[in-house]
């Protein structure tokens, strides 16, 4: 039944009103309105609702909103903050550098699945930031796309990647 | 700091302006030009330059496009054709969702049409504006009108005098017929068109900013969800309540049942009690078997009694390949695949006891418009539809489907209903693209040329008919009247090669008790060339030729001739037979070369591919396609499509599968019908054949039966073996390298 729980979503405390049960998923969209985060199965199978619990990067549609209670939750829209306090940057830029540069290479086309993409590519430079070919591949493997935009992705987290290591982003 | 997030939700239920994708825009331009747009059923006249085109006072123009924006960068391309005809810089120009009150009616946004049909129908009205514009700066400036420039919308006379196209117009109509007579720009005029302007969705997309309709919500409504049986059974059987327990989800107090006939649905004010309402009800269904089965498929396609009808007869096939000393003889299965796109469809209708508004991702609102009307006995100019782009369609998934639904919901609800299916409704339900037996004979003379061809093809047509219509309303089931998109393709059989005998006959099986089938990208073609293609590959093999030359020598068009060297530039192709380096060694390589495009444009790939015999896995490592679609007005745009079709085919060619039981489909989410992963997917090198002067045909779904034909012929190439039946997946490379 429906309590009050208290989460944590992009450095901001919310005090919800869900069944313990309910897929994190339908919290931030229904009830924070976010709209990074969203529905692809329904079984942790595509990465369409990905979210970093405590950096970690996680499936939304299949993790109880009382599992990330006292948990530091990070959405799309909450990357360019959390990038800037991993780098310690006075200011969070407009986007996170693997957005710029999805952005710069113009990888994507109807852009569902780029929730997941930018997440787990997030969080795939934060613990390595020059990850090789094969490693980008085999990080990325568990999200789909059903547009067939994989090299653009590829390419696009190496160029974010040179841009972290360069200071420009 | 901590805050509340009802908040957000009572601003939400309170009507406020939260209200994630509310038009806003269309609002604001209903007040304005012309008045009455908005709030009127379309669609507007076409004939009147108004329902294109609107100036706005601080030198803006809205254009009204009639094409969905359906991920392929269209709304960004067909603002270029309008930017270059105006005069005007991208940053002056935006254009607004589709909606049944708002914008043109152009036809669907499919067969490749957005930049084919809409960019003629844009450029000439964009023409028009400006040739009228002249005339009135004209004036106002005291000067003659060919002594005028243009320049980001501001007009200027050689004498000094200049004003802008707000100054002349701002929010007024041009009340001008659209008479398509204004002359339009040369090729070599172009500034805008023909470069690669950055996609206007794409900042939006990657911030996570972008409205998709899964994000739309308005006050008051509630969740919903369809109650069905996992996976379809045949087509026209329907499905079939034998006993439905209310009772079963008393747990949940929030959700209750709501049904028409077969059709079953729960709604909620929660969503999570909708998803859960959905998955407990009790519902026992009739499972009576109506299918096949994927295993005796085929043979019943082919053992059907067809209605055939010859597509192309010229000289004497028959005799022709007779008499030749070279030929091959060839047959091939191809498996319905899914649209299966990453989201699962979603709509929202508010039905009211007089009017509808139903926002949905439909490829073309004014159909969708009249099939709503009909399943809600409502008089069409009642019921509004709204365009909000879903995840990637490719053809026909369930985005019909789900707004009837919604719409079924939202009237026995008398609430606005937000419906998003289920992984399972849309892989379970989808119009698939329909299976395919191909048959082909093709002949070649001792010079290499080929003489005779040969092509029968057996498959069902689309079905016209969406579940929730048939189940709610018992209307029977019923497939389209033919059309060239689902019977064999000249295109993809032969037709690029000058052979003096060809007959090509489509196979119509009757649809009912198969699968709901519906238009797949590249409609067919994947399953044509994979057919086609390796005949004529065995032909040049049969010769000791090599495959791109053999091709080369028998095409005269030169349009065919540049994709085809487009591709084999690309790839660096050095001439050898194919199949001369097969080994014995665990892993082997091979490289492919096809042709084929969709209903015009051209096509031409090559296929890189390693086979790693003991597993029987193959993957693509390199794969080029080039596309002539005359001319292309964004090329970046184009070269992304052309990479997307090739992965797409590596996924169609090496996962893609319908599976199905005597009672129902199988495949259901992305475990039972996999696709392709980042770590197999292959290096691509798209390749655009620019024609400036040829009028655009179409760049979406027109390298994909080439991809899939030189994956087949690469695979030949590896093993010396030829695959008959794709997807080519382990267990299926197995046996037939066993069979050898």
């Amino acid at each position: 039944m429906a309590g009050e729980l208290k989460i944590r979503v992009n450095e901001i405390p919310w005090t919800v009103s869900a069944s313990p049960d309910t897929p994190l998923l339908y919290v931030l969209s229904n009830e924070l309105l976010l709209q990074g985060p969203r529905f692809g199965c329904g079984l942790a199978q595509c990465g369409s609702c990905s979210v970093l619990v405590n950096g970690v990067e996680t499936r939304s549609c299949v993790t109880p909103v009382s599992a990330v209670q006292g948990k530091s939750v990070t959405t799309l829209e909450g990357l360019p903050v959390w990038y800037a306090a991993q780098k310690k940057l006075k200011q969070p830029p407009a986007l996170h550098p693997v957005q710029q540069a999805m952005l710069d290479e113009q990888a994507a086309q109807c852009g569902y699945c780029y929730n997941g993409m930018i997440v787990k590519s997030a969080e795939l430079l934060a613990k390595n930031p020059a990850p090789s070919e094969a490693q980008i591949r085999t990080a990325m493997n568990g999200h789909l796309c059903r547009c067939g935009t994989y090299p653009r992705i590829i390419t696009a987290v190496q160029r974010a990647s040179r841009a972290m290591a360069e200071g420009k982003a | 700091m901590s805050r509340s997030t009802t908040r957000r939700r009572d601003f939400l239920k309170a009507g406020g302006a939260i209200v994630v994708g509310f038009p806003l825009r269309d609002i604001l331009l209903g007040q304005t030009v012309p008045a009455a747009r908005g709030t009127m059923a379309g669609p507007p006249d076409a004939k009147q330059v108004d329902t294109w085109l609107a100036i706005h006072a601080d030198n803006t123009a809205t254009v009204y496009i009639g094409f969905a924006e359906l991920g392929q960068g269209n709304s960004t391309a067909l603002l270029q054709v309008a930017a270059e005809e105006l005069d005007m810089d991208m940053s002056q120009l935006s254009t607004v969702r589709l909606d049944t009150n708002v914008t043109p009616n152009q036809g669907g946004t499919y067969s490749s049409a957005s930049i084919q049909r809409g960019g003629p129908q844009v450029r000439t009205a964009a023409a028009e504006a400006r040739q009228a514009l002249l005339k009135l700066a004209s004036n106002k400036l005291n000067a003659p009108a060919d002594g005028l420039t243009i320049s980001k919308g501001v007009v200027s006379s050689r004498g000094g005098g200049s004003v802008s196209y707000g100054e002349l117009v701002g929010d007024k109509p041009f009340h001008l017929a659209f008479t398509g007579t204004a002359p339009v720009k040369s090729s070599a005029e172009y500034k805008v068109v023909g470069t690669a302007v950055p996609r206007n969705d794409m900042p939006d997309k990657v911030a996570g900013k972008y409205v998709y309709m899964q994000h739309v919500r308005v006050p008051g409504m509630l969740h919903g969800r369809v109650v069905r049986p996992r996976g379809q059974g045949a087509y026209g059987a329907g499905a079939k309540v034998m006993t439905l327990d209310e009772t079963s989800i008393g747990n949940i107090p929030g959700a209750r049942v709501l049904r028409r006939g077969d059709f079953v649905g729960v709604v909620a004010e929660n969503e999570w009690d909708a998803v859960r309402a959905a998955r407990q009800l009790k519902v026992q269904w009739d499972s009576s078997p109506t299918l096949t089965g994927s295993d005796g498929m085929y043979e019943a396609m082919r053992a059907a009694k067809t209605d055939d009808r010859v597509v192309v007869e010229r000289g004497n096939a028959a005799d022709a390949i007779g008499a030749a000393p070279h030929k091959v003889e060839y047959n091939c299965r191809a498996p319905y695949q899914a649209h299966a796109p990453f989201g699962p469809n979603c709509a929202l209708a508010d039905v009211k006891s007089d009017s509808a508004t139903v926002m949905c991702s439909t490829q073309d609102v004014y159909a969708t418009r009249g099939t709503l009307a009909r399943v809600i006995g409502m008089p069409v100019d009642k019921v509004r539809v709204q365009y909000y782009e879903g995840s990637g369609t490719y053809g026909h998934s369930c985005y019909d489907d789900v707004a009837q639904a919604a719409t079924l919901l939202s009237q026995l609800a008398a609430k606005p209903v937000r419906l998003q299916f289920m992984r399972w409704d849309e892989h379970g339900w989808d119009n698939y693209g329909p299976s395919h037996v191909g048959e082909v004979r093709a002949a070649a003379n001792a010079d290499g040329k080929i003489v005779g061809y040969e092509y029968h093809g057996w498959q069902h047509h689309w079905s016209n008919v969406e579940t929730s219509e048939q189940l709610a309303l018992g209307k029977a089931a019923a497939e389209w009247q033919p059309n060239p998109a689902m019977q064999v393709n000249p295109r993809c059989c032969g037709g690029m090669y000058d052979i003096p005998n060809v007959r090509l006959v489509n196979h119509h099986v009757p649809g009912l008790g198969y699968l709901k089938g519906a238009w797949l990208r590249s409609p067919l073609d994947l399953s044509f060339s994979f057919t086609s293609e390796q005949a004529i590959d065995q032909l040049a093999f049969l010769l000791k030729l090599d495959p791109y030359e053999f091709r080369r020598n028998n095409i005269k068009d030169a349009r065919w001739l540049g994709v085809l060297d487009a591709a084999a530039k690309a790839a660096n192709w050095t001439p050898r037979t194919a199949a001369s380096k097969v080994s014995q060694a665990k892993t082997v390589t091979g490289r492919g070369i096809g042709m084929g495009t969709h209903l015009a444009s051209y096509g031409a790939a090559v296929a890189e591919i390693e086979i790693d015999k003991q597993t029987g896995k193959v993957v693509a490592r390199h794969l080029y396609g080039a596309v002539d679609a005359g001319l292309v007005v964004n090329p970046g745009n184009v070269e992304s499509q052309i990479s997307g079709q090739l992965v797409q085919t590596a996924s169609r060619m090496f996962h893609e599968e319908v599976t199905f039981s005597k009672t129902n489909v199988t495949s259901l989410d992305w475990a039972s019908y996999p696709i392709l992963r980042f770590e197999e997917c292959p290096q691509v090198t798209p390749v655009v054949v620019q024609r400036l002067n040829e009028p655009s045909s179409g760049a979406g779904e027109e390298v994909m039966a080439a991809a899939a034909s030189a994956i087949a012929n690469a695979f030949f190439d590896a093993t010396g073996v030829r695959m008959k039946e794709f997807p080519l997946t382990p267990k299926r490379v197995l046996a037939a390298l066993k069979l050898g």
